[in-house]
């Protein structure tokens, strides 16, 4: 304890435990935000203007400031010298069910868009950091499938060891999960209930909706007799569910559908001009080479698997080439995880596409990065590296569309949240413990 | 050993294979199957031949002929016949068929439809008798889908929710039926101590064993009750002798157990047994409960077992590792089992790489390169699905390298084997080149020409 400490410290004893767990746990207690900081000498792969192949990228307050073959910062600001090392931006996987512990499925009713999966969120669940040291950098935490109508998502960026507010995305869109096919039937199917079949599906999901134009007609009635000055108007009951489809109509959510077969995207479009409403995105939707013309037509997204298939029956028909087979065809695609296991490598799975119908390497790399934050609706914000979007970066240690690339940084909001090179678990934020 | 080679023989015409009679204790058949029996020999030139055995040979010459190789090695120094058939693989690289060490193919179709499956007997936990090769589909979508990315060769395995599940098969991923594509029966008996065979999935349904120490006790019983079968039936030989040589009625023949026989030639350590554990306590019990039947073993997984790998090392025994996506324990480094592989072979271990799977058998060689990027050395992740595996399941003088004598099991790829960009473009096995389709080249066709 130096003689400085004790001047200020009435209890100076009580620090000393503290001190000693710190130096015990090996760890450094969290750095300072790096309000100003240049990454050097990186292969730049932005994602939307090509490749630098000796650049920078000079981060202020959280943000990229500036990417060229130099740039130009005070002299004052920190220096990461990336030794030839590949930089990308960081991977988004729009398709995620970690840290929800097992409140995936709230199954006990085929509709239930009042669940909020933000409540269910555990932002100390070690495979958020898993996924960081893969080089994820935000994930849209879904509902599962069990439901017709499941719940609303919550968007997060990986930063292990800060506190549950710092790591929901700001700003983020709402979204809402849906899903068809095996999962509701069999769900339900199995207790007897309705839906046990796909008309039984979509024929709930179509009650839910006509009961949501009801609600939100009793909303409109209301809100046009006050706008009328009308003083004796008295507001409907609120109803979270329907409250909820009624945002889905009013286009405040994005509608993302869990969704395997081609004719059920199909029917799902149909059934969403019917009512009104905008598909954001069809999730696993491994025949979507079936019918990309149809989802392009709609500016509809794919989140989808690179590779996997034949683990249930709406699976049978899953090709390796349907990615790039859509894309071609104008779908905007996403590889995403749906797995706390492939969160960790999505750079390998989006490699895959180059493989499997030779998608290019930007193409390759814009499916789990900008397309995936398309999806979520923050590729205004993520997605690629460009002057003004929030400075979520990944520094590799080899070409990051391969199978032996490993991140050996990673960057969110111009802060690092995972080195590779540190002792125990690698993250400056994060003490055992914690 | 030998009656296997003879089981599997017999399906076989004599003509189209030679028994490789070997000092080590397994064989194997470079059985090629009727309607693929290679009929020419075929050259592959200007490759860069990725031998495994004896390193790289650039702008390489592969001869061949009978299902075997017959030569190989750089331009002009290998012997060309004059009535082959030449294949230019220039800018290619060409290296030994892929040995997935586990597997579930041929005993599922599509995971969730039960109708599909045989993957294991639930009914008890004991089940040496169970054969994989007598549920194993030949015709199975999901062989051609796996070979199309150079796995040529795998072991088969049942489930592993049973503490004895029974025993594995290796297969080879073509043939006319499946008599012709399981080349050895009964190769191993997995032997599953992770904790995962206890029955003891919700209070209602909970039955012996529960624990880990009824699965010990269980399992060390089965054993004991193995040699005792054996004694009965060795006192019974000697009765039935004396019998005859004293012309008295004969004993009367004990009963056969076919659970209890499946056991004999493990105990005779004749064949291994692939003991799986995770976790440094599973493993310490289940190898101490093998070493007092004096096993021969085979470790399996090892996911969280980082803190006695140097007991691991001692043991003398090979690894198939991982998978290396096992997901670290709540206390470990996200690396923790990713680095597995290069922890264990720089202390010696012989390792092997396994899908642990069947629709995704295919993405085995990724395993290997990822385990690059933590430390594993590239010609040792490429042997551990080739030269290793030849070896721990017996087959090395038939597979695993690309060396004259052995069975021509050949890819041609543009690229590094390991890595995920890599596209397949010629499989030979047994010397025949495999169609490069299936079920998905299909689908794709057919809806790319819409």
């Amino acid at each position: 304890m130096s003689r400085a400490t004790t001047k200020w410290m009435p209890f100076p004893c009580l620090l000393l435990p503290i001190v000693l767990f710190l130096a015990a746990a090996g760890e450094q207690p969290p750095a300072a935000p790096h309000n100003d900081l240049v990454i050097k000498n990186a292969f730049v792969m932005t994602v939307t203007h090509g490749d630098l192949k000796r650049g920078a990228v000079y981060i202020k307050d959280g943000k990229i400031a500036a990417v060229g073959e130099t740039v130009s910062a005070p002299a004052g600001a920190a220096v990461i010298d990336a030794g030839g090392k590949y930089l990308t931006p960081g991977i988004i996987d729009s398709h995620s069910h970690l840290a929800l512990d097992d409140d995936v499925n709230e199954a006990t009713s085929p509709v239930t868009p009042q669940m909020m999966m933000q409540d269910a969120f555990d932002y100390q669940d070690k495979a958020i950091y898993r996924a960081l040291a893969g080089g994820v950098t935000t994930s849209l935490l879904l509902h599962g499938s069990a439901n017709m109508i499941g719940g609303q998502a919550v968007v997060i960026k990986h930063k292990y060891g800060a506190s549950r507010d710092a790591m929901l995305f700001p700003g983020a869109p709402r979204s809402i999960k849906f899903a068809s096919g095996e999962n509701p039937k069999r769900v339900y199917g199995s207790r007897n209930e309705l839906p046990s079949t796909r008309m039984g599906n979509f024929a709930v999901q179509r009650d839910a909706f006509v009961q949501a134009q009801d609600y939100m007609r009793s909303w409109d009635d209301y809100n046009a007799k006050l706008q009328r000055g009308d003083k004796d108007a008295s507001p409907p009951k609120r109803d979270l569910k329907l409250e909820a489809l009624a945002d889905v109509l009013r286009g405040k959510l994005l509608v993302q559908i869990h969704c395997y077969r081609a004719d059920e995207f199909l029917t799902e479009i149909a059934i969403a001009k019917e009512f009104g409403y905008k598909i954001r995105a069809f999730h696993h939707a491994l025949e979507a080479y079936k019918v990309p013309e149809k989802l392009a037509a709609e500016n509809i997204g794919i989140a989808t698997f690179a590779d996997w298939w034949g683990f249930k029956q709406e699976a049978w028909d899953a090709i390796p080439w349907n990615a790039v087979m859509a894309m071609r065809k104008g779908v905007r695609v996403a590889i995403k995880s749906d797995s706390d296991d492939f969160a960790r490598r999505l750079n390998q799975e989006a490699a895959k596409t180059m493989r499997y119908g030779g998608a290019s390497e930007d193409e390759a790399l814009r499916m789990i990065t900008l397309n995936p934050a398309w999806i979520i609706g923050v590729d205004d914000r993520v997605g690629s590296i460009e002057v003004g979007k929030d400075a979520d970066l990944v520094l590799w240690d080899g070409y990051p569309l391969s199978s032996s690339a490993v991140p050996s940084k990673v960057l969110i909001d111009g802060d690092v949240y995972f080195d590779r090179s540190l002792p125990s678990y690698g993250m400056p934020h994060y003490r055992e413990g914690q | 050993m030998r009656k296997q080679l003879s089981a599997a023989g017999s399906q076989c015409s004599v003509k189209r294979f030679r028994i490789a009679s070997l000092a080590t204790a397994a064989v194997i058949l470079a059985c090629s199957a009727r309607s693929a029996a290679q009929q020419k020999p075929i050259v592959l030139k200007g490759g860069k031949l990725l031998t495994v055995s004896h390193g790289v040979i650039e702008n390489g010459v592969l001869v061949m002929e009978g299902g075997k190789i017959t030569g190989l090695g750089s331009a002009g120094s290998v012997k060309v016949p004059s009535d082959g058939k030449l294949v230019d693989v220039t800018g290619m690289t060409v290296y030994p068929g892929l040995i997935d060490s586990e597997t579930s193919l041929g005993l599922t179709e599509i995971s969730a439809e039960e109708s599909t499956n045989d993957l294991i007997e639930l009914s008890d936990e004991i089940m040496p008798h169970m054969h994989v090769y007598d549920a194993f589909h030949a015709e199975s979508e999901l062989i051609s889908v796996t070979r199309l990315n150079g796995v040529t060769n795998a072991i088969v395995a049942p489930d592993s929710r049973d503490t004895l599940p029974g025993q594995d098969s290796f297969i080879q991923l073509a043939g006319a039926s499946a008599s012709e594509m399981l080349l050895l029966r009964d190769v191993a008996l997995p032997l599953n101590f992770t904790g995962g065979q206890r029955r003891n999935e919700s209070w209602e349904k909970r039955k012996f064993p529960e624990t880990r120490m009824g699965m010990a006790a269980q399992l060390r019983q089965a054993f004991l009750d193995a040699q005792d079968y054996e004694q009965h039936s060795k006192d019974y030989q000697k009765k039935k002798a004396d019998a005859i040589r004293d012309q008295k009625p004969e004993p009367a023949a004990p009963k056969r157990d076919l659970k209890l026989e499946a056991l004999l030639p493990y105990l005779h350590g004749k064949k291994p047994v692939v003991l799986a554990a995770e976790g440094p306590s599973d493993l310490e019990s289940a190898v101490r409960l093998a070493q007092e039947f004096n096993l021969k073993l085979v470790l399996n997984h090892l996911s969280h077992a980082r803190p006695v790998l140097d007991y691991v090392a001692g043991l003398k025994t090979p690894v198939i590792v991982g998978p290396i996506y096992e997901t670290p324990k709540d206390d470990e480094r996200f690396d923790a089992v990713y680095s597995l592989p290069a922890e264990l072979y720089k202390r010696g271990v012989k390792i092997a790489f396994a899908s642990f799977d069947a629709h995704n058998a295919r993405n085995l060689p990724y395993q290997a390169g990822f385990a690059t990027g933590f430390g594993l050395p590239y010609d040792e992740a490429l042997k551990a699905i080739t030269l290793n595996a030849a070896e721990i399941w017996g087959v090395v003088e038939q597979l695993g390298s690309l060396d004259v004598g052995k069975t021509a099991n050949i890819v041609v790829a543009n690229g590094d084997p390991l890595d995920v960009k890599t596209d397949v473009k010629r499989v030979f096995i047994g010397g025949q080149e495999i169609p490069m389709t299936s079920r998905q080249t299909r689908l794709r066709d057919e809806f790319s020409s819409r």
